[in-house]
C-alpha cells in the first residue's frame, strides 16, 4: 500500500520560557499512515498527540526530522497549501472553528481559499452538507445548531475542499453521546468512502473501531499495531494512566478465573458473539 | 435577557430584498439616509416612510421583530426628543419650572424623532435583509478602489465577517461567565461606581481570556483551511449585477431625484 | 438539610414568538446526604434545574424549599442561598480570573463576607479537598496549571463556600481518562467528609450508575423518573425511547439476553458483569 504521511525521526520542541530548555513534546517519532486507513491515536494529555496532529500538515513544522504528505515536505513552503489540502483537518472546539455566520458560506471558506470556480463550489457544498446529513441546515446560523451539529458543519468544510486524508483532533470531546454517535457513524462513512482518517482520541470505544491503533506515551510510540494487538498490553496501558475498552478489560479478569477468553475479543460486539458460543 | 439583542443581526428569508445584490443595498441604505437628512416637511417623511414600509412589506421581516430590535435605542430616541423639546427657542406653549416647551421645539422634537427612527428601521432592514458574509462582501468590493491607497479592504471586510459571526458566541460567554461568578457570590448592582467597575474585573478576565483563546484556535483553524488573504480567493456568491439590480438601481434614481424636487417645491411653497 | 421540588415550571422568552416551555411541572425531594445523578439530552432542561436550585433562574410557577427556606419567595437573600447551595457550571475553569491560586479560591468566601482568617483556612481546606497541594498551588497562576488540576481550582472555589448542597454540571467534561478518574474519585471525597447533597449531571452513564443513589431522568423539561440506579437502568426500553442509554456494562448483559443467552440484566459495573458472565460460563465448555 502507497503511504500518504510518512513520519521521520519527527521531534518537536515548545520553547519554554526564558533561560529554560524547550520541551521535547514528540520525540523521535517515525510512522506511515497508509492511503484509505483507519488510525486511531491515543494518548493522555501531554502525551504530544496534539502536537503530532498539527505537525501533521504543517500548522506546526517539525524541529528535528520531516514529514512527507503526498510526498511534499511539510517544510517546503511551496507545497504548504497541497499539504493541508490534501490532508484536512478538524479540531476539537465546534464553536472556534467556524468562520461564517451561515452554514453554507462557511463550508465554502475552504474551496474558496483553493480558488474553486463558484459554480463548482455550490456543487461541492451542498455534496459535502448532503454527507453530513446538514443540507436542510445550510442557511442557518452556528450559533444556533447543537455542539455535534456544528461539528458535522466543520466536518463538512474539510469535506468540501476534497482532501486525500482527514486529521480529527479530539472531534467529540466535547460533545454529548448522541452528537458523539453521529460523529463516529460519519467518520466511518468518510473512510469507507475511501478517505484516509488520522483519529485522535482519548475515548477507547472509538479507538477500537480503527484499523490501526497507536499509543503515544511522552512524546514517543508506546504501542502500534490492529486494536487487538494492541489491547492486548492492556497493563501496559493502564501503567500510563489511560483506559482499556470495557470488553478488554472483562476479558481480561475473565482469563484470570479461567474462563478461556481469546485475547483477540476487544469489542463489546465480539464479547456477546464469544458468550453466545456456549448458548 | 442578553441573548435578546435583534439589532445588526440577520433575519432569514428570501425575499426580492433579499436577493437583491448587497451592494445596491449599501448604496440604497446610504442614499436613504442622505434624504431623511434632505426632507424637511412631514410630507416629506411621509413619502419616505411610505417608502420605506414598503421595501418592508416586500422583505416580509416581521414589523414586530424590527421593533423587537428598536427596544435598545428607545432611550437615545427618547434622549433626542426631550433634548429638542426643551433646548429650542420660540413661542412658550408650557412651562413647569425652567423647563419651557416652546412651538418650534415640538416641531423639532417631533420632526428629529421621526427622523431618527425612520433611520435607525432603515438601516436596520439592511442588515436583517442581508447576510452577514454578503454584507462584508459588499463592502469589500465597494472599497475596492481604496486598495490603490493601500487599504486593506479585504482585510477590514474579513475582520467585519468574523466579529459578526462570534459576537453571539461571545454574548452566550458573558452569559455564563456572569452565572458563573454570580453562583460564587459575586454582586454586580450594588455600591457605588468604582464598586461596581472592580466588581466587573471577575467577568472581564475570563472574557479575555476566552476571546483570545477563540482567536488562536479560529487562526489555526482557517490556515487549516488554507486561508491566505483575499489574493487568489473566489466566492460561493459571486456578484454581478443583475437586471433587477438595474432596476432597483433606477428606482433609488428617480426617488432621489423626486425627494429633492420636493424639498425645493417645499421650500418654495413654505417660505 | 432536604430539598424539596414542587410543581415548578419555567418558561424562556415568555410572551415571545419563540417562547418555550423549559421546565415542564417538576416534583422531586432530596433527603439529607444523598448523591443524585440527573442524566438526559442537551436542551432537556437539566441546566435550567440547576439554576433554579441556588437562585439564578426563578421559576414561573412552584416552589423550591432548601432546608427550611422556600428561595422562590421574594426578598429571600440571595447570599444566603448561596451559602447553602454551591453551583459549579459546566467547564469552570473558564471563570477563573485571579493572579493566584489562594486568590481565586477566596472570592466566594469572601463575597460571603467572612473574616480574612476564615477565608485563609476555608480556602487551604478546600484545596486540600480537591486534592491539590496547597503549599504548592496557593501562589502560582491558575492559568499555568494544566486542565485538570484548574478544574479542581475551579471547584475548590464553591466548595470553599461550604454549601450544603453542591452541584456539579457534568464534572468530567472534555478530560482525558486519568483526569476523568480523578475528579470522580475526588467527588467521592468530598461527599465522604462534607456529609452534603451532591447532585451532578453526567452523560456518562457508568459513572452515574456508580456514584449516585438516585438518579434523575429528564426530557423535554420534564422528570420522566426518579428511582435507584437499578431501577432507572433495568428500564433499558424506556430509556431508549428517548434516546439515553444504559452504562455500556448493562448494555452488553441486554444483548446478551437478546440473543437468547440467559443471564441477568441486573448489572450496572463491571465487577457485576464479570460474576454473572462467570456464573454463566463456568458451566459451559469454556473453562
Amino acid at each position: 500500500m502507497k503511504s500518504i504521511i510518512k513520519i521521520e525521526n519527527l521531534i518537536f520542541e515548545y520553547m519554554g520560557e526564558e533561560d529554560q530548555e524547550p520541551v521535547k513534546a514528540i520525540n523521535n517519532i517515525s510512522l506511515d499512515i497508509e492511503e484509505g486507513s483507519f488510525t486511531a491515536i491515543i494518548g493522555q494529555n501531554g502525551s504530544g498527540k496534539s502536537t503530532l496532529a498539527k505537525n501533521l500538515n504543517g500548522l506546526l513544522l517539525p524541529s528535528g526530522g520531516a514529514i512527507y504528505v503526498n510526498g511534499w515536505d511539510t517544510k517546503d513552503d511551496e507545497h504548504i497549501w497541497d499539504v493541508r489540502q490534501t490532508a484536512g483537518m478538524v479540531f476539537q472546539n465546534p464553536d472556534n472553528q467556524l468562520v461564517s455566520s451561515i452554514v453554507e458560506d462557511d463550508v465554502a471558506f475552504g474551496p474558496e481559499n483553493l480558488g474553486v470556480e463558484p459554480k463548482l463550489i455550490r456543487k461541492r457544498v451542498d455534496e459535502a452538507l448532503e454527507s453530513v446529513n446538514m443540507g436542510e441546515y445550510k442557511r442557518k446560523a452556528p450559533h444556533l445548531l447543537s455542539g455535534g451539529q456544528k461539528q458535522r458543519i466543520a466536518i463538512a468544510g474539510v469535506v468540501a475542499m476534497r482532501p486525500k486524508c482527514i486529521i480529527f483532533d479530539e472531534p467529540t470531546a466535547m460533545l454529548d453521546p448522541r452528537g458523539r454517535n453521529d460523529i463516529m457513524d460519519i467518520i466511518k462513512e468518510l473512510h469507507e468512502e475511501g478517505i484516509t482518517v488520522v483519529l485522535i482520541t482519548h475515548f477507547m470505544d472509538e479507538a477500537v473501531r480503527a484499523e490501526r491503533v497507536i499509543i503515544l506515551n511522552k512524546g514517543t510510540v508506546l504501542l502500534d499495531g490492529t486494536p487487538e494487538e494492541v489491547f492486548k498490553e492492556h497493563e501496559l496501558i493502564r501503567s500510563v494512566n489511560l483506559d482499556v475498552p470495557m470488553a478488554v478489560e472483562l476479558g481480561a479478569k475473565l482469563r484470570s478465573r479461567g474462563i478461556k477468553v481469546p485475547e483477540e475479543v476487544v469489542t463489546i460486539e465480539e464479547m456477546v458473539e464469544f458468550v453466545c458460543q456456549y448458548k | 435577557m442578553i441573548r435578546d439583542i435583534t439589532l445588526g443581526q440577520y433575519y432569514p428569508g428570501d425575499s426580492p430584498i433579499h436577493r437583491l445584490d448587497p451592494r445596491i443595498k449599501i448604496i440604497a441604505t446610504v442614499l436613504y439616509i442622505v434624504e431623511l437628512f434632505i426632507v424637511n416637511s412631514f410630507i416629506g417623511f411621509g413619502i419616505c416612510a411610505g417608502v420605506l414600509f414598503v421595501t418592508v412589506a416586500i422583505s416580509k421581516v416581521p414589523i414586530s421583530y424590527i421593533m423587537r430590535g428598536l427596544k435598545p435605542i428607545l432611550l437615545i430616541l427618547l434622549f433626542t426628543f426631550f433634548l429638542n423639546i426643551f433646548m429650542v427657542d420660540g413661542r412658550v406653549l408650557w412651562k413647569i419650572g425652567f423647563l419651557k416647551v416652546t412651538d418650534n421645539g415640538l416641531y423639532t422634537a417631533v420632526f428629529m424623532s421621526i427622523r431618527l427612527l425612520l433611520l435607525i428601521i432603515g438601516s436596520s432592514l439592511l442588515t436583517l435583509a442581508t447576510t452577514p458574509i454578503s454584507l462584508t462582501d459588499g463592502i469589500e468590493r465597494l472599497l475596492t478602489p481604496l486598495q490603490k491607497i493601500g487599504v486593506p479592504t479585504h482585510e477590514i471586510a474579513m475582520m467585519m465577517s468574523i466579529a459578526l459571526r462570534f459576537i453571539p458566541t461571545l454574548l452566550e460567554e458573558t452569559d455564563k461567565i456572569m452565572k458563573a461568578q454570580q453562583a460564587r457570590g459575586a454582586d454586580f448592582e450594588s455600591g457605588n461606581i468604582f464598586k461596581r467597575a472592580k466588581s466587573l474585573i471577575p467577568i472581564l478576565v475570563p472574557l479575555f481570556v476566552s476571546a483570545f483563546r477563540i482567536a488562536q484556535d479560529l487562526a489555526m483553524a482557517m490556515e487549516a483551511r488554507c486561508y491566505r488573504g483575499g489574493k487568489g480567493r473566489t466566492r460561493l456568491h459571486e456578484m454581478k449585477f443583475k437586471a433587477k439590480d438595474i432596476w432597483a438601481l433606477i428606482a433609488l434614481n428617480a426617488f432621489l431625484v423626486f425627494i429633492i424636487l420636493e424639498r425645493i417645491y417645499m421650500t418654495k411653497v413654505g417660505g | 438539610m432536604s430539598i424539596q421540588v414542587r410543581n415548578v415550571s419555567h418558561i424562556y422568552s415568555k410572551g415571545l414568538p419563540d417562547e418555550q416551555l423549559a421546565l415542564d411541572n417538576i416534583n422531586f425531594d432530596i433527603y439529607d446526604g444523598e448523591v443524585v445523578g440527573i442524566i438526559g439530552h442537551t436542551g432537556s432542561g437539566k441546566s435550567t434545574l440547576l439554576q433554579h436550585l441556588n437562585g439564578l433562574l426563578k421559576p414561573d410557577e412552584g416552589t423550591i424549599i432548601i432546608g427550611d427556606v422556600d428561595i422562590t419567595k421574594p426578598g429571600v437573600s440571595m447570599r444566603d442561598i448561596r451559602r447553602r447551595v454551591g453551583l459549579v457550571f459546566q467547564y469552570p475553569e473558564y471563570q477563573l480570573f485571579e493572579e493566584t491560586v489562594a486568590l481565586d479560591v477566596a472570592f466566594g468566601p469572601k463575597n460571603l463576607g467572612l473574616r480574612q482568617d476564615e477565608v485563609d483556612d476555608r480556602v487551604e481546606e478546600a484545596l486540600e479537598l480537591v486534592g491539590l497541594d496547597y503549599e504548592e498551588v496557593k501562589d502560582r497562576s491558575p492559568f499555568d496549571l494544566s486542565g485538570g488540576q484548574k478544574r479542581r481550582v475551579a471547584i475548590a472555589g464553591v466548595i470553599a463556600m461550604k454549601p450544603q448542597v453542591l452541584i456539579l454540571d457534568e464534572p468530567t467534561a472534555g478530560l482525558d481518562p486519568g483526569a476523568h478518574k480523578e475528579i470522580m474519585q475526588m467527588i467521592r471525597e468530598i461527599h465522604r467528609t462534607e456529609n452534603n447533597i451532591i447532585i451532578f449531571v453526567s452523560h456518562n452513564m457508568a459513572d452515574v450508575a456508580e456514584l449516585s443513589d438516585k438518579v434523575m431522568v429528564m426530557d423535554r423539561g420534564k422528570m420522566i423518573t426518579v428511582g435507584t440506579p437499578a431501577e432507572v437502568f433495568t428500564r433499558r426500553n424506556r430509556l431508549a425511547a428517548i434516546g439515553l442509554d444504559v452504562p455500556p456494562v448493562t448494555e452488553m448483559m441486554y444483548e446478551l439476553k437478546d440473543r437468547g443467552v440467559e443471564v441477568s440484566t441486573n448489572v450496572l459495573n463491571l465487577k457485576d458483569a464479570e460474576e454473572e458472565l462467570y456464573r454463566y460460563l463456568r458451566g459451559k465448555k469454556a473453562k
